[in-house]
This record gives structure tokens, C-alpha cells and sequence, in this order.
């Protein structure tokens, strides 16, 4: 078996008497769409947090490709591959759609001590940002202003953000919340052919589109994964029903 | 053009028509003023680094505003009594040269940014006004402390230092000299506000989180963005006192932090302009207002509570409206 580009082992994390995650442990292989469900307050954003660094777990470690990154920040990560978007658009809202996609290509490539040169005038940037644009489908945007984008927008504004950084992992907490119908199927295309690049951990509540995507799917209920299997074992797994997919998958 | 930037040429030539004019009807008391807006604009600038583009809301600026000023009294008052500052382990003797003083000015705002901003910027909010403040009245104390630099009195230079080549004591040669610096100062800060440094330093003001999330180390721009601006600030304490020819621990003061504040929070937070018009419209209001009454700071207080309330971009925002985003 080929070895995990993403491994975490144990990981636990409570805020007071609340147990986010229980002693949580999952892998992400390369190719693949790992999808990560659960009904609302599960702890999927809460792992997905400690996966990128911006929260310490209790106890637990993160391994991306080998090695330990447990003790690393949100920066360091980000630098070691891990590409992430945010459940609630994290975006620097008062600069255009192309401003938000050439930072993500200033992160990528670095240099951003460079004080004299116009960055929104250098070849190479502008155009890992706009080819991240254009898969998403907002290169007729480039230059609205973030903050008077439609909220779907924004969501596929973060993908392409992602998309700037060329992660080695890419880790997706909803990405497809509020984008409708046409949106949600235009991005289930684009994340299909993305896997290849970088394999995916993909938080998302639209069942359609991870049973349309997902080569594993790991159900995590009140903290804890209660199983891990292909969408066929999901969909067959009397627990999971009973915990959280009720009739809907029937 | 844009509108902003039609704007700014007027505000730029204003002043520049005025120190002219006033030369030509032989005014040099207007010079003076002209000269000291041209010198606080440029604190202003220099403030408007951190505050503006990186959105660190420092009270404490007025720490490299008067290291600017100690620096030339320093550097000036051993040079005027033929006495070395330091003599052991190696000879290091004042001057009365500006270039000189203007490099160490800008290099001890610098190292002091370096100290302040690598402490102070582990907090943020609230925390960071405080830090910052308390880093001015420790300098301010100290300033008062310090015996051999006049202690509270301060230190009065007797003959303006000199630049090659012109006559420094020369109002209108003064003033463009202070004009020439603060327009590279704006220069300067337009192309960082473009630059690679500028677009990571506006987006982590905006969103932390997402220059993090791109790899980038949100308190490693604020340190650099906090240095940049102290090293204006510092340049321009430097001018001040070259232009009183005297620096005493007020250029500490937190009212000295809160008035370079004012120039930026009256013309406009984030614009480049908005210290120069700031600096303007208060040195305008404390000339005639101030002729009329000693409490004209009610007037400046009114003044601004309207721009707070009501125009929010202050005065380049009344003007020239919502600032665009660069492309
Ligand atoms: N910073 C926090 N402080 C306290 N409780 C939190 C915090 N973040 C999340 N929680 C709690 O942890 C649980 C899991 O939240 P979250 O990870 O957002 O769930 P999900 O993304 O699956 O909907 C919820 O009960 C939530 O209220
Ligand atoms: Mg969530």
C-alpha cells in the first residue's frame, strides 16, 4: 500500500466539557477524496482547524508525509503543502478577486519581502492566479472587490486560493455550502479532476456530491469517527444510519 | 488619473505654492508653518505605515519622533561644544550634518522598532494601544532623567545644521528640503503600498487568518511594517528639531503619539494623503484658532468627532470618495 500524504494518529481535543474531537485518527492516501461527514457541531471543523495548526490538540499527532508537524503553526504548514479552505469565507475583503488569488501565489512562490516592485504587475503571479481563477469560473470577476461578491462567489474564491498554493493536501471544510445547484456541480467537477494533483479532505454536507466523489468516507459523530469505509460501506453501515444518515441515503 | 490622485497633486502643490508665496512677499513666518507641516505630514506618513496599511493603532509613535529629535540634539550639541560622545573603546564625534544625523536618526527608530515592535506585537488590541503607550513614557521619563542631555529643559542648538551645498538657515531652503523628504516619504509609501510586502501587510490587516493560511507569517510583516514606519516617524523627529533647533522630552510625550494620530484619523486613515491634509488642518487651526483662544483644542476635539462620526475616509474621503483598490 502507498503511503499516506496525510496521517493523524489519536488526536483528542475538548473545550471544557465538551469533547470536539475523541481520540480521532484517519488518513489521507494520494489520489484520493477523503470525505469527512458528520451533522452539525460533529468536530469536523474543529479537526480540520487542528490538521492546518490553527488549533493544538490535546493529544494526537499530525504526520503530512512522514513527518511530524504536530508542534508546527498555521505558517509552517501551509508551507509544507497543506492547502486550506475555510467553512466561513476567510478572505482579505476589501482587495479584488485577483488581489486574493495573487496573494495565494505570492505564499506559493514567496518573496514577499520585496518593497518597491508593484506585485499586481508581475507576469508569474498574475498568471498562477488567474488560471486558479479560471477553474472556478470567476475570471470575469478579477477585478470586483471581494467584499461585493455573492456569497457563493466568495466560497469559490476560496477554492481558488487553494488552488494558487499547489498543496501537496488539500483540506476543504465545506466548500460547497451556498453555492446552489449549477455551483455545487461545477465545483464537484473541478474536484474530481483535482484529486490527481493533491488528494483531498473534503468536509462537506452536500450528500450528493461526496458520495458523487469520495473514495473513502469517514463519519464523525460527537467527536468520534464511528466509520471509515468506501460510500458503497457507508451507505450499508447500520450505525451510520442509525447515528446520522437516517433515510436519506436509503 | 484618479480622482484621489488629482486630489493629492493639489494638496502637494498647496503647500508648495504656499512656502513660494510667502517667499515671494517675503513671509518667513509662513515659511516656518509651511515647514512644520511638511515635517509632521511626515511623522504622519511615517505613522500611517503601521496604522493604515497594517492596521497596528500605535500610541506610541512619538518613541522615534523624539529619537529623531535626540538624535540631532545629540549628535549636534557634542559637535557645537567640540566634545566627543564617546571616547572610549573608539572616538565617535557629533555633527552638524543633516545627511549624518537624518542616517542615525533612521537607524536608532529602526533598532528601537525592532525592540518595541518584536514585544508589542504578541498582543494586539487593546493590549498593543497600551504597550505601545507605555513604551513612549518610558522613553519620556527617561528623556527627563538623563541630565546630560538637558533633562526636562532640553537641549537648545544654536546654529541649524547644514545639508551641502545650501544655506539650511535660509527659511525657504529649509522648507524644501523637508518638502523634497516627505515627498519621497509619500513616493516611498505608494510603492509599498503596491508592492508584495504591501498586498501580504493589507491582507493580514484585513484577514489574518488567510495570509496564514497561505504561508505567511502575519507578525513577521507587522515587525518589518512597524520598523519602516518608526524609521519616517524617527526621520521627521529629526527635521522637527532642526527646525526649532531645539528638542526637549515633550517630542516623547503621549500627546506627541496622539497628535501625530490626529493628523492620520483627520485626513483620512489608509490614505496616502491623509497625514499631509491632517498635518495641514491642524497646524491651520492652531495658528488662527489659537490666536484666538488658548482652549482651541475644543475646536480640533469637535472637528474630529465630526470626521469620526460622519466621514469616516476623513477629509481625502470627503474629497476624493471610497478609496479604490490598486490594481
Ligand atoms: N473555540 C471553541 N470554543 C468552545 N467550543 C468550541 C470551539 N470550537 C468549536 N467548539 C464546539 O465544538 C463542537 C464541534 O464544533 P465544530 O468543529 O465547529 O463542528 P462541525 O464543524 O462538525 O459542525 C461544537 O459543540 C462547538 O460548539
Ligand atoms: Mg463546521
Amino acid at each position: 500500500m502507498t503511503e499516506p500524504v496525510l496521517d493523524i494518529h489519536g488526536i483528542s481535543k475538548s473545550f471544557g466539557a465538551i469533547e470536539a474531537s475523541r481520540n480521532v485518527s484517519l488518513d489521507l492516501r494520494p489520489g484520493e477524496i477523503h470525505a469527512l461527514i458528520g451533522p452539525n457541531g460533529a468536530g469536523k471543523s474543529t479537526l480540520i482547524a487542528q490538521i492546518a495548526g490553527a488549533l493544538a490538540p490535546d493529544a494526537g499527532q499530525v504526520m503530512l508525509n512522514g513527518a511530524d508537524v504536530t508542534a508546527l503553526g498555521t505558517v509552517e504548514r501551509a508551507r509544507l503543502g497543506l492547502g486550506r479552505t475555510f467553512q466561513i469565507s476567510s478572505l482579505a475583503m476589501e482587495h479584488t478577486v485577483l488581489q486574493n488569488a495573487v496573494l495565494g501565489a505570492l505564499g506559493e512562490r514567496g518573496g514577499v519581502f520585496r518593497f518597491f516592485r508593484p506585485i499586481m504587475s508581475d507576469p508569474d503571479l498574475l498568471r498562477t492566479a488567474r488560471a486558479a481563477l479560471e477553474r472556478v469560473g470567476l475570471q470575469d470577476h478579477e477585478r470586483q472587490r471581494t467584499a461585493d461578491l455573492s456569497h457563493g462567489q466568495r466560497r469559490q474564491l476560496e477554492v481558488a486560493v487553494a488552488l494558487t498554493l499547489s498543496p501537496k493536501v488539500f483540506l476543504m471544510d465545506e466548500p460547497m455550502a451556498g453555492l446552489g445547484a449549477e455551483g455545487s456541480q461545477a465545483l464537484t467537477g473541478l474536484l474530481d479532476g483535482l484529486r490527481t494533483e493533491a488528494p483531498i479532505l473534503l468536509v462537506e454536507h452536500d450528500m450528493d456530491a461526496v458520495f458523487a466523489l469520495a473514495d473513502r468516507i469517514s463519519v464523525l459523530v460527537y467527536g468520534e469517527i464511528i466509520a471509515t469505509g468506501t460510500p458503497d460501506e457507508i451507505r450499508a453501515d447500520a450505525r451510520v444510519r442509525e447515528a446520522y444518515l437516517g433515510e436519506e441515503v436509503a | 488619473m484618479t480622482r484621489e490622485r488629482l486630489v493629492n497633486a493639489v494638496i502637494l502643490l498647496g503647500l508648495l505654492g504656499t512656502a513660494l508665496g510667502a517667499w515671494a512677499m517675503d513671509a518667513p513666518y509662513t515659511i516656518t508653518l509651511a515647514t512644520k507641516v511638511a515635517i509632521l505630514a511626515l511623522a504622519g506618513v511615517g505613522l500611517n505605515i503601521a496604522l493604515g496599511l497594517g492596521g497596528l493603532v500605535s500610541l506610541g509613535h512619538a518613541v522615534f519622533f523624539g529619537i529623531g529629535g535626540y538624535a540631532m540634539g545629540i549628535l549636534a550639541s557634542h559637535a557645537q561644544s567640540y566634545s566627543p560622545i564617546l571616547t572610549t573603546p573608539f572616538v565617535i564625534e557629533g555633527t552638524k550634518s543633516m545627511p549624518v544625523i537624518w542616517l542615525v536618526a533612521i537607524l536608532a527608530s529602526a533598532l528601537a522598532g525592532l525592540v518595541i515592535g518584536a514585544l508589542s506585537l504578541r498582543t494586539s488590541g487593546v493590549y498593543f494601544i497600551m504597550i505601545t503607550l507605555a513604551f513612549g513614557q518610558m522613553f519620556f521619563y527617561f528623556a527627563i532623567s538623563w541630565p546630560a542631555y538637558g533633562g526636562e529643559d532640553g537641549l537648545s542648538i544654536y546654529v541649524r545644521n547644514g545639508f551641502p551645498g545650501l544655506n539650511t538657515l535660509d527659511p525657504i531652503q529649509f522648507f524644501l528640503i523637508c518638502f523634497v523628504l516627505l515627498a519621497l516619504g509619500l513616493g516611498l509609501t505608494a510603492r509599498l503600498a503596491r508592492s508584495a510586502f504591501g498586498l501580504a501587510l493589507t491582507s493580514a490587516r484585513q484577514n489574518a487568518a488567510r495570509v496564514q493560511a497561505v504561508g505567511i507569517s502575519p507578525y513577521r510583516l507587522r515587525l518589518v511594517a512597524f520598523m519602516l514606519s518608526g524609521m519616517v516617524t524617527g526621520l521627521a523627529g529629526a527635521l522637527y528639531a532642526d527646525l526649532n533647533r531645539f528638542v526637549s522630552p515633550t517630542m516623547f510625550s503621549w500627546q506627541t503619539s496622539g497628535e501625530i494620530m490626529v493628523f492620520i484619523i483627520l485626513g483620512g486613515v489608509g490614505r496616502l494623503f491623509g497625514p499631509v491634509v491632517g498635518a495641514a488642518v491642524f497646524i491651520v487651526l492652531e495658528h488662527v484658532l489659537g490666536g484666538l483662544s488658548e482652549y482651541w483644542h475644543i475646536y480640533l476635539g469637535a472637528l474630529l468627532l465630526l470626521v469620526v462620526l460622519f466621514a469616516r475616509g476623513g477629509i481625502i474621503g470627503l474629497v476624493a470618495g471610497r478609496e479604490v483598490a490598486h490594481d
